[in-house]
């Protein structure tokens, strides 16, 4: 049943990320190129996913079971710190670079695009490698 | 800064956003969880007895959702001009920092400003900021 709905939302956001014209480089790159001939489109983007998303949280927030009884697992952590503004910041750097993020990396892929599997494998490695530090820093 | 008028789409931006938001809120409401794909993903790379089948499941519904889209209507519009050596360290960049920073566009963009989480917004000024600049750089300082 979770696998389900989880499989379910996947799929809505994957739908979304290609409606919005998110899952599409060019126009993301359009949107972060403020000097250029800037396309605001991905604003409304943004403004629509929190506007139809955050009454579903401020619900959850208030619930520990979810609708499937599932408990409620939302982050808690609210240290604002140099890992979250360093990692964002190269995040940022690599999404500037290309105009592809995560969620849209694995639906370019299920297009079968070679440059988004190219990207997408490059994340994978990418994570391998925060994988490595992180456990050997884990071990000193 | 020249508005793109052209190019600006804003009934299928939030439309489609509002679709985004709608399966936050169903992973929210059903699974309780953060829709936040960079750490869905990079949870199978520590693959733990029970919460594994939900992430691939999650991550199998994004790569499914063009593939259905594709038996019904031609895909929109998608275009990377980026060289493939640019996209392979774009994407190792993006694989470091979104784990790094513990989330992307999805959980800290989407998710965590929905939540009015304060650290998700620190993020997501963050990453808009490196974005910007990255591409003012490339595009207007690099390839004059």
């Amino acid at each position: 049943m979770y696998t389900a709905a989880s499989f379910t939302a996947g799929f809505v956001f994957g739908l979304g990320l290609l409606v919005s014209g998110m899952a599409n480089p060019a126009k993301v790159l359009g949107f972060l190129d403020l000097a250029g001939a800037w396309d605001p489109s991905l604003a409304l983007v943004m403004a629509g996913a929190v506007a139809v998303a955050a009454g579903a949280f401020a619900l959850m927030k208030k619930r520990t079971r979810t609708l499937l009884g599932a408990p409620v697992l939302l982050p808690t952590p609210r240290r604002i710190d140099r890992r979250l503004i360093l990692g964002s910041l190269v995040f940022g750097v690599g999404w500037g670079l290309a105009g592809i993020c995560p969620g849209p990396a694995l639906v370019l892929s299920g297009t079968g695009s070679a440059k988004g599997l190219v990207f997408l494998a490059a994340m994978i490695a990418g994570n391998g490698i925060f994988e490595f530090f992180e456990r050997r820093a884990a071990r000193a | 800064m020249s508005i793109a008028w052209n190019a600006f789409t804003p009934a299928s931006a939030l439309i489609g956003g509002a679709i985004i938001g709608a399966a936050a809120a169903l992973f929210a409401v059903l699974n309780g969880r953060i829709a936040g794909v960079s750490g869905i993903l990079g949870g199978l790379a520590r693959p733990q007895a029970g919460d594994i089948s939900w992430r691939i499941a999650f991550v199998a519904g994004l790569i499914a959702a063009p593939l259905a889209w594709r038996l019904l209507a031609a895909l929109p519009e998608i275009r990377v001009d980026t060289s493939y050596f640019t996209l392979a360290s774009a994407g190792l960049l993006v694989g470091i920092g979104t784990r790094y920073g513990g989330g992307c566009t999805s959980g800290h963009g989407v998710c965590g400003v929905s939540r009015m989480s304060p650290r998700s917004i620190v993020a997501t000024l963050a990453f808009m900021a490196a974005g910007f600049a990255t591409v003012y750089v490339a595009r207007h300082l690099i390839s004059q």
